[in-house]
């Protein structure tokens, strides 16, 4: 079965190729889009006590919900296709990022920022020089995170015709064809663990030297 | 140097005011303590100096000019800040951690090299051995000397304190202390000085501002406080040891007179009168040499001094 799975992406190169390309870079715009919106906003919540219990709140309850069911939620919404699968798979990368974003700004000394602040450090100098560099190693973590759930989120895009390897595991189990199941869930699965593996290296890089 | 003319801090939603109406005025050169019991509002009068907190009325003049018309943050760059638990940046070097003001005020590479090895060398580490290191690696006693050094960075002329040795073990905190001390006769900086521990007041401050509900109780020298507490509020917070305490404010060489004590233990000079006293108690002598002839003290002329500011 690993060798029949192996032969057919030895056969078919383009189509395995287009489908790992697809499902690599559907994952990393979802994940680059999540950064940027969830980073910015985490550290803006820290600030703001009232709006920070109502969006960490949406966003745990975010984090729950099944990543199929938000995918198949965006059909109605948005279609198939490649921009409904991007927007479900950044809808997922989302709530990790923000909480960790949120919580990682809240952690930072209250000591260390009174000193910034008293020794003439505008907001935006505290938040660029001092916020961020400690709160680095914590948001890196809910941005390993939320890799992984978009990544394994992916593979559920074929259902929306999102494509990735997901198509070769629909197919799979739709033709009862184990091998061609195979094709893609293994490449699936050490994308994954590939990603982690990268992302914690990421992570521990990231890491001012004074810390930890 | 750091005037404060009727000054009033109400936060909002509290009973009373947190500072009521306080005159202060702190001269040039002087370390002036602020001390009290929690929520006195020592800490707040503190920070509306740099303007970390607002006044709710009143000015505070800083070098002749209302702090309210200047910009807080380039005013807090010309004012140094040391707080209890020091705040450095875990993840800048000491060079780093030392160098945040001048980089602030733009100053070149060089300087900044030049003037953190200069502090470093002030509060007696070796710049080479420190340069480079985290704050992490550090221990208390020399966190708290980094924390000075930087407040000292640009040379400001006012230095803030919040309780700055606070958070350190008695024995180091006598040395930062002392260290302290022995910066401040060279640069002779004006220090706003908060505690609430009136040893530390004693030995620190030129003079000694003794706050309660946001009022100022009494401001006056150490010796003045001690001698002739304002009333009886004073007279608690200062503690029954007073006319001890008064003693830790004079040498054993101002009691002393010509001559020796035969059989009696010799002492250095400068040791204050209270660990003199204490060495006498301790051995059971009437009297104590001073090293190099400095003459004798003995038991009867620690009373002669009665009554005098010391």
């Amino acid at each position: 079965m690993l060798v029949s799975a192996w032969r057919y992406i030895v056969e078919h190169p383009d189509r395995f190729g287009a489908a790992l390309w697809r499902h690599v870079s559907l994952s990393a715009a979802a994940l680059l889009i999540a950064a940027m919106v969830a980073i910015p906003l985490g550290i803006w919540l820290a600030h703001r006590r009232r709006y920070a219990l109502v969006a960490i709140n949406a966003a745990n309850v975010g984090r729950t919900l099944p990543s199929l069911a938000v995918l198949a939620l965006m059909m109605p919404l948005l279609g198939t296709g490649f921009v409904p699968a991007l927007f479900a798979l950044t809808l997922l990368g989302l709530p990790p990022i923000l909480i960790n974003t949120y919580a990682a700004v809240r952690q930072v000394d209250a000591d260390v920022i009174d000193a910034a602040r008293g020794m003439g450090m505008q907001q935006r100098e505290i938040t660029r020089r001092i916020v961020v560099p400690l709160a680095v190693p914590v948001i890196a973590a809910g941005v390993r995170i939320a890799a992984i759930q978009v990544i394994s989120g992916a593979v559920l895009a074929a259902y929306i015709g999102g494509g990735g390897l997901g198509d070769f595991i629909t197919a799979g189990i739709a033709m009862m064809q184990v091998s061609l199941l195979l094709v893609g869930a293994i490449p699936a699965t050490l994308l994954a663990i590939g990603t982690d593996f990268v992302f914690g290296r990421l992570q521990r890089v990231l890491t001012p030297r004074g810390l930890g | 140097m750091i005037h404060l003319k009727t000054l009033v801090k109400r936060f909002p939603g509290a009973p009373r005011a947190a500072i009521d109406h306080l005159d202060l005025e702190v001269n040039a050169g002087e370390v002036c303590v602020l001390i009290g019991p929690s929520g006195c509002g020592k800490t707040t009068t503190m920070r509306m100096v740099n303007r970390l907190i607002e006044p709710t009325s009143g000015t505070i003049e800083v070098n002749g000019r209302d702090v309210t018309h200047i910009d807080p943050v380039e005013l807090r760059r010309g004012i140094g800040y040391v707080i209890q638990q020091v705040g450095l940046f875990p993840h800048m070097t000491i060079a780093g951690n030392i160098a945040t003001v001048p980089r602030l005020l733009g100053w070149d590479d060089a300087r900044t090299a030049q003037r953190i090895d200069e502090l470093l060398r002030l509060v007696g580490m070796e710049p080479d051995a420190f340069r480079d290191r985290y704050p992490r690696e550090l221990s208390g006693g020399q966190r708290q000397r980094i924390g000075v050094a930087r407040a000292l960075a640009a040379d400001p002329p006012v230095l803030l304190m919040d309780e700055p040795f606070g958070a350190i073990d008695p024995i180091n905190r006598t040395r930062v202390q002392d260290e302290f001390l022995k910066i401040q006769r060279q640069l002779r900086k004006t220090v706003v000085f908060v505690t609430h521990d009136i040893d530390e007041a004693i030995k620190m401050g030129d003079r000694i501002a003794l706050l309660r509900d946001g009022h100022l109780v009494q401001h006056a020298t150490p010796a003045q406080m001690l001698a002739q507490p304002a009333n009886r509020f004073v007279e608690d917070f200062v503690g029954a040891d007073r006319a001890l305490k008064r003693l830790s404010l004079i040498a054993c060489i101002s009691l002393a007179n010509p001559g020796t004590a035969v059989g009696a233990p010799e002492v250095a000079a400068d040791t204050s009168a209270r660990d003199g006293l204490a060495v006498m108690l301790g051995s059971g002598a009437r009297a104590l040499n001073l090293a190099g002839g400095g003459g004798v003290v003995r038991l009867e002329d620690f009373f002669g001094r009665r009554g005098e500011g010391g």
